[in-house]
């Protein structure tokens, strides 16, 4: 089925072709996204999640149609998200129970209670995950492209970055080794107007993030972050120019942060007005369902049934993870090195 | 009298340099109207200015840059750090730039890098690191690191007025842990590279320093306590340059030391400790100088791992009482 070709915008996307199939699976993770991080929320109000918890409320859309424009499966595409992009790792196959655990650093969590949140990786699935230092990743995974193009494999990767982010150094030289080095690279600048408490005109002199890219000699776009078909679109031009062996492409979604900068933040320096006027006109799942409605796409009991899916998936995740134990003491030594197998245990524990 | 907590002190310390001297400002994320992201500049920007506090791009090497330059030429800029953990992001500049200045160029770099470190909070590797070693190894830097409400504000002051760069380093774990009566309108003003008894002691000496200074004083109360040992606390409170005069007195003194220090064993900052004491007091040693530090592993997110990881009260009760056998 081929989706009607009309942006709010007006824009008319090219050759985006999407199966109904396809277009009720972005809505799954959309939702799944979503009710996942409602999940741990009260997770964490109920002091079950051990660190800070950070939401993605209204960025959903780019995440996920991001994503969904890479060719996933293993040893396919691979991307790196940031601690707002749970909707790309979902959409790259990360199970939400391995969220779960990740974020209530389970023993069994991916990193096995070492780390945080989102931060964890599956290679083969297709996602490498973030360290805190922002910028950092670009780099690497101009690295992870550079493996492709040396092995002339036809993969692409692809890396967020926040408009906070793309003031670091790391940011600069890694875009800027990608372009000289024509690496099939994909960066997703996230404009979603505050980096914490600071705002983009504090953070950059330029209006939009892809002058930045620019200024390296990388092709840029600037879209509208809400529209799930206009990131995948983007994204996907991008994607498949890079596969082509065409280069870097910078992709600027214009969004907003809609929660604080995480839970304990309550954003109190955010206007209240933008923050329901993006809630109400410009939510990124409301205007997705919408537009599908409207087309007679989809149907409200198609999205029902997703709803109760997804609701039912994360009640049996969260059930299957919340008593789970923590680590034990003694399975913080080994792995720093593939040899020796563990870090010494120090004297004073053996006393 | 005013109780304050350790971040209040830290702050009220800017504060006072700032209405003191109006070359002294402030740049870093979020330090403006939201006050930075632990509140130590809650307040500032409306008293003193958007342009005496600075909200900079996330960009740690040039905070570090900007405010190495703006000192040569006569201001006093304290920069902070969002997290020290970021700080590798302006290594470069610090040991490179900043720190080589008086001595290849003769240019004076009055700063101050100030940020909150250290764990026991769950922040995972990249919210709880101590950097103080990387740094240690750098002629041309001064490093402070206040475990006491009263030295948090007088080791801010004067670092702000030292002539050289300094990397005050505050615990967050301490921020709104501790609390400590100081007197109003007196001049707190902590001497850079001065240690400080936090605890007399006769049979073995503890040397630490931020927030393993009260896991050590408590273990020394435990140990007075349980087994009659009476153990002496030195608070290091400058890491660079270091007080060699206070460690050796406390060795002279109980002739047994037991270094403690939150940052991981290798390479770390006791290392330098014992290799002073065996140059400077080889001879008044009654047993081997030995350290509770954490493990060498990059500090682990889950509360049963970074509790093992860390050097908890209970280690350093048992490392003592062994070292007072010995
Ligand atoms: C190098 C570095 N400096 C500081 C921080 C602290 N920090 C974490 S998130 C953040 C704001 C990020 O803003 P942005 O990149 O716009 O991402 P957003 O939170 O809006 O998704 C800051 C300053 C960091 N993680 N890394
Ligand atoms: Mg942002």
């Amino acid at each position: 089925m081929a989706l009607p070709a009309t942006r709010p915008s007006g824009a008319v996307p090219s050759g985006a072709v999407l199966s109904a199939d396809q277009l009720l699976e972005l809505y799954y993770y959309l939702r799944l996204t979503r009710t996942l991080e409602e999940r741990l929320v009260a997770l964490y109000r109920q002091t079950k999640v051990i660190g800070g918890l950070f939401r993605s409320l209204g960025q959903e859309g780019e995440s996920v149609a991001s994503a969904y424009a890479l060719e996933r499966g293993r040893h396919r595409d691979i991307l790196s998200p940031l601690i707002r992009n749970l909707g790309s790792l979902l959409v790259m196959g990360a199970q939400p129970i391995e969220i779960l655990r990740q974020y209530m650093a389970k023993a069994d969590s991916p990193t096995r209670g070492r780390e945080l949140n989102v931060h964890f990786n599956d290679l083969e699935k297709g996602y490498l995950g973030q360290i805190s230092h922002l910028g950092d990743m670009i780099p690497v995974m101009a690295g992870i492209a550079l493996s492709f193009k040396l092995r002339a494999e036809p993969r692409v990767g692809l890396v967020y970055i926040g408009d906070g982010g793309t003031s670091t150094g790391t940011f600069h030289e890694g875009l800027n080794l990608a372009a000289v080095q024509r690496l099939p690279l994909v960066v997703i600048g996230e404009y979603n107007h505050w980096a914490y408490s600071t705002p983009p005109e504090k953070q950059f002199a330029v209006k939009d993030l892809a002058e930045k890219a620019k200024g390296y000699g990388v092709p840029s776009v600037t879209v509208d972050g809400n529209d799930v078909f206009a990131v995948y679109e983007a994204t996907r031009f991008a994607v498949e120019r890079a596969r082509r062996g065409k280069g870097v492409h910078f992709i600027e979604v214009k969004t907003y942060r809609r929660k604080g900068h995480a839970e304990h933040d309550d954003q109190h320096y955010v206007p209240k007005t933008d923050l329901e006027s993006w809630a109400k006109e410009n939510d990124p799942i409301d205007r997705y369902t919408q537009r599908l409605l409207t087309a007679d796409l989809i149907t409200e009991g198609d999205l029902k049934d997703i709803d109760d899916r997804v609701r039912v998936e994360v009640d049996q995740a969260t059930d299957a993870c919340v008593n789970d134990p923590l680590p034990t003491s003694e399975s913080a030594l080994p792995g720093v090195y593939v040899d020796p197998p563990a870090a010494d245990k120090l004297w004073f524990k053996v006393l | 009298m005013a109780e304050l907590t350790f971040l209040e002190a830290l702050r009220q310390g800017i504060w006072e340099e700032m209405e003191r001297d109006e070359r002294v400002f402030i740049l870093g994320e979020d330090v403006g109207a939201y006050g930075g992201a632990f509140k130590v500049t809650d307040g500032f920007s409306k008293r003193f200015g958007e342009s005496r506090v600075i909200d900079t791009p996330i960009s740690e090497a040039a905070i570090v840059g900007a405010a190495a330059g703006a000192a040569h030429m006569g201001l006093r800029p304290v920069a902070e750090m969002q997290f020290i953990d970021f700080i590798s992001c302006a290594y470069d500049m610090l040991t490179n730039y900043v720190a080589t200045a008086r001595y290849r160029a003769g240019l004076s770099t009055p700063m101050v890098v100030r940020g909150p470190c250290g764990g026991y909070v769950r922040g995972g590797p990249f919210h709880s690191q101590n950097p103080e070693a990387a740094f240690l190894h750098t002629p041309g830097l001064k490093i402070v690191y206040p475990a006491t409400v009263r030295d948090a504000k007088g080791l801010i002051k004067s670092s702000i007025r030292d002539e050289d760069p300094v990397l005050y380093l505050e615990h967050k774990w301490l921020y709104r842990r501790i609390k400590e009566q100081l007197p109003e309108g007196e001049e707190i003003l902590t001497p850079i590279g001065q240690a400080r008894i936090a605890r007399e002691g006769k049979h073995l000496s503890i040397i630490s320093y931020g927030a393993t200074l009260w896991k050590s004083l408590e273990a020394a109360d435990q140990l007075e306590k349980a087994d009659g040992v009476s153990v002496e606390v030195l608070d290091l409170r400058t890491l660079l340059p270091m007080d060699d005069a206070a460690i050796v007195a406390t060795v002279k003194k109980t002739n047994k030391v037991l270094i403690v220090h939150e940052d991981t064993r290798t390479g770390g900052i006791a290392g330098e400790i014992a290799a002073r004491i065996n140059e400077q007091a080889f001879e008044w040693l009654d047993g081997p100088i030995m350290r509770v530090t954490a493990h060498d592993v990059p500090i682990p997110y889950a509360p049963t791992l970074e509790d093992f990881v860390l050097p908890q009260t209970d280690d350093i009760v048992k490392a003592a009482r062994w070292l007072a056998a010995y």
